[in-house]
């Protein structure tokens, strides 16, 4: 543990000698702004103070982006400095190392299991300016009024905490945020339409001996074993009482479904990261598994046929946010607050969005993207033109639509949230023992 | 060999006597000698001793979902020992080392002994002695995911057999399983071999191999009576090397097996990732040991001071 403190050390010293000579600045200037009554345009006024700051952030590769990091310098003026881990990395490193990263993007799950070791600081509502505009799914936690909530770590239920100072998730929304959803989307297999020779309509279709060596489910314990009660429900093998949090009876029965179908050699591989599931897709190593709706683009943008199929059961979901490190004040503080609006101002949700994924605030991202472009991504109507991805690339062709349709048929059908279960430490035992078996 | 120990022994003696001397003699004999190791032993003692004694002092402590909670307790040594999966997982790797020491000890022989015996002239053996390093030029995960492409399903190997009409249907245990790990290992490690018992072949005394020869050996004989016994301690030196790598490995096991096979250093990478360290200094402390019981053995079958 000496490391970890080390490294937070070596990490701040240099800043802290920066932070003390930015903050005169800033108070210099902030008094002239006050002075000249020119305090609305902020961003102007603490441009040359804010030039100095550098947020560091550690993330999911999902959202770690340089574009973003490029745009956050051109348009904010300060450095965005970007870790991206896998999800399993990311709660160690917020964890474990709280003073080497300013702010946090993570999952919901994941905030329900670093929030309270806190390691971070609630954001207060009064500050962001587009709250009022976040899709109600991380407020209230229905999509409209008349949704069903689905099971799982849906992310209203640590999206808020009782008091700036507490670590205790609210049940009702309170001024006091853990996180500001980023980025959100609805999982679901992904097939090879042209290897597996039939309709795919169900969870249990990835099971089926038919695909025997040519399945695949990923391998990070909280994710996995959520496809796989997807799977088991849909078989027929077991019931759930809430798939997000299993008894461990339930653990079990699931575990054993897997360790049965890995022992008859229904699986070619399991996958961690993003680019494995995407190679093993376009090499047709496997033609059916779970999968991220990005890496389904990336397979299709090599021109190889790959489909993220809808299921009857209906989707398994995640979220993101960012979170803010406990240790932030002062212009850093600032500039976090300024990042976070600026994310849900509409540039960054239009990049998002023509990924295949959602942003928390649409309507400042339909600003940001053309009429073609949402009607394909977020109306689930045929492309009036061909799609480009965020770089520019022809993702889809014209009169191309959209797998499983509209933002509201997709994010209406979510099953079950990306969890973090009571019987967790239980679950990732057996998880390593299916892996070792 | 016992005289050559003392000589070597004898020599920093001597050094540290002068040592002595140019400090004016005011400092004793012993007391030179010990500042003369001062500064690789705190290297050592910084970078390697207490990192381990840290994870030995981690491995007694408790802990929750998000903390270490200092203490002194044993249950991460019995969860780990107590656990099926460890034993499982144990004997799973112990196979994995035992493949790879097998076959990078058989080719590394092979290609030592060529070099050495069948490669006339310096410049030569130099030469090809350094061909064998060029894959190494490349880093190691390069090396192991070019594997995949070549023995995919789809892979170039298969294409190519079902093109001549070999198979008819694709080999499926090429890629994504043990076949796969071990030949990315013995691929990986050939020359941890090779290097070392090149070196004790080139030490070998070529009158003893002309006087068996004059004496009326044959080639397999002078193999086996003369060249094997005195490359025992380059034999020996790489089995450490390949063994203790492939004891600790988790890159080469989760990338060639699919993620399908574990090996105890994936174990630990889990439960370190799900912030169980006291479970994985555990688990370390005993691979530990066990890597150090299998090169003590390895030790006292050879003798390996010989070779230094």
């Amino acid at each position: 543990m000496t490391t970890d403190k080390r490294a937070g050390k070596a990490g701040k010293a240099p800043r802290s000698v920066n932070r003390r000579s930015v903050l005169k600045g800033a108070a210099a200037v902030a008094g002239t702004a006050i002075g000249s009554g020119a305090i609305t345009g902020f961003p102007t006024i603490w441009a040359q103070n804010i030039k100095n700051v550098t947020l560091r952030q550690v993330g999911t590769g999902v959202s770690n982006l340089n574009a973003v990091a490029d745009k956050v310098k051109e348009d904010l003026g300060f450095t965005l400095q970007m870790t991206a881990l896998d999800s399993d990395a990311v709660t160690q490193r917020a964890v474990t190392q709280p003073g080497s990263y300013d702010i946090a993007d993570c999952e919901y799950w994941i905030c329900k299991k670093i929030f309270p070791s806190s390691v971070l600081q609630p954001m207060d509502t009064n500050k962001i300016k587009n709250f009022n505009k976040i899709v109600p799914l991380f407020i209230t936690g229905k999509l409209t009024p008349d949704s069903v909530i689905a099971q799982g770590t849906a992310p209203h239920t640590v999206g808020f905490v009782e008091g700036k100072t507490s670590t205790k998730f609210a049940k009702q929304p309170t001024n006091w945020m853990t996180l500001i959803p980023t980025i959100y989307n609805a999982d679901t297999l992904g097939i090879r339409p042209d290897l597996v020779g039939r309709p795919i309509t169900q969870w249990k279709d990835l099971m089926d001996p038919a695909f025997k060596g040519k399945a695949s489910i990923l391998n990070i314990s909280s994710i996995g074993i959520m496809d796989a009660a997807m799977v088991c429900e849909s078989m027929g093998a077991i019931k759930y009482k809430d798939k997000g949090n299993m008894t461990k009876a339930e653990i079990d029965k699931t575990m054993a479904v897997l360790v049965e179908a890995k022992k008859a050699g229904q699986f070619r591989a399991f996958w961690k990261t993003f680019d494995e599931s995407v190679n093993l897709m376009a090499s047709g190593e496997v033609v059916i598994q779970s999968m991220w709706s990005p890496a389904v683009a990336a397979v299709r943008s090599k021109g190889i046929a790959c489909t993220f199929q809808p299921l009857k059961e209906g989707y398994r979901s995640w979220g993101g946010g960012l979170g803010l490190a406990k240790h932030l004040s002062g212009i850093e503080l600032d500039a976090a607050y300024e990042y976070i609006n600026w994310y849900l101002s509409g540039w960054v949700g239009a990049y998002l969005n023509r990924q295949g994924y959602y942003s928390a605030v649409l309507d400042t991202a339909k600003e940001h993207m053309s009429p073609a472009e949402w009607a394909f991504w977020m109306e689930g109507k045929p492309a009036a033109s061909d799609i480009l991805s965020p770089e520019g690339k022809v993702m889809e062709k014209a009169g191309a639509v959209r797998d499983g349709g509209s933002f509201y048929e997709r994010m209406g059908h979510v099953a079950c949230w990306n969890s973090v279960m009571d019987e967790n430490k239980y679950m990732v035992q057996k998880w390593n023992e299916f892996i070792a078996a | 060999m016992s005289q050559h120990t003392d000589v070597s022994a004898a020599a920093p003696d001597r050094v540290a006597a002068r040592g002595a001397r140019s400090l004016g003699g005011r400092l004793p004999g012993m007391a030179v000698a010990y500042l003369q190791a001062l500064p690789l032993m705190l290297v050592l003692a910084v970078f390697l001793v207490v990192p381990i004694l840290t994870i030995v002092v981690v491995s007694f402590w408790d802990f929750d979902e998000f903390q270490l909670l200092p203490d002194f307790v044993l249950n991460n040594y019995a969860d780990v020992l107590g656990s099926a999966v460890t034993w499982k997982t144990y004997l799973e790797t112990l196979k994995l080392a035992v493949l790879t020491w097998a076959l990078t000890a058989a080719i590394g022989f092979w290609v030592a002994y060529f070099l050495a015996f069948h490669v006339r002239g310096l410049i030569w053996q130099t030469g090809l002695f350094l061909l064998c390093t060029i894959p190494f030029w490349t880093s190691n995960i390069i090396r192991m995911i070019s594997w995949v492409p070549f023995l995919g399903r789809n892979g170039l190997l298969n294409a190519l057999m079902l093109r001549l009409h070999l198979i008819d249907q694709p080999l499926e245990f090429l890629l994504f399983s043990d076949f796969a790990v071990v030949l990315a290992f013995v691929h990986l490690y050939t020359l941890f071999m090779v290097v070392p018992i090149f070196n004790s072949m080139m030490r070998i005394d070529r009158s003893v191999i002309e006087a068996a020869i004059d004496a009326g050996a044959g080639p397999a004989a002078v193999v086996w009576n003369i060249v094997l016994p005195l490359a025992k301690p380059g034999l020996a030196i790489g089995s450490i090397f390949v063994l203790t790598l492939v004891m600790g490995d988790f890159v080469t096991v989760r990338l060639m097996s699919g993620g399908q096979s574990a090996s105890l250093g994936l174990l630990m990478a889990n439960e370190m990732s799900l912030l169980q360290y006291p479970t994985a200094a555990a688990t370390a402390i005993i691979l530990l040991i066990t890597v150090l019981l299998m090169i003590a053995a390895l030790m006292r079958a050879v003798d390996i001071r010989k070779e230094l």
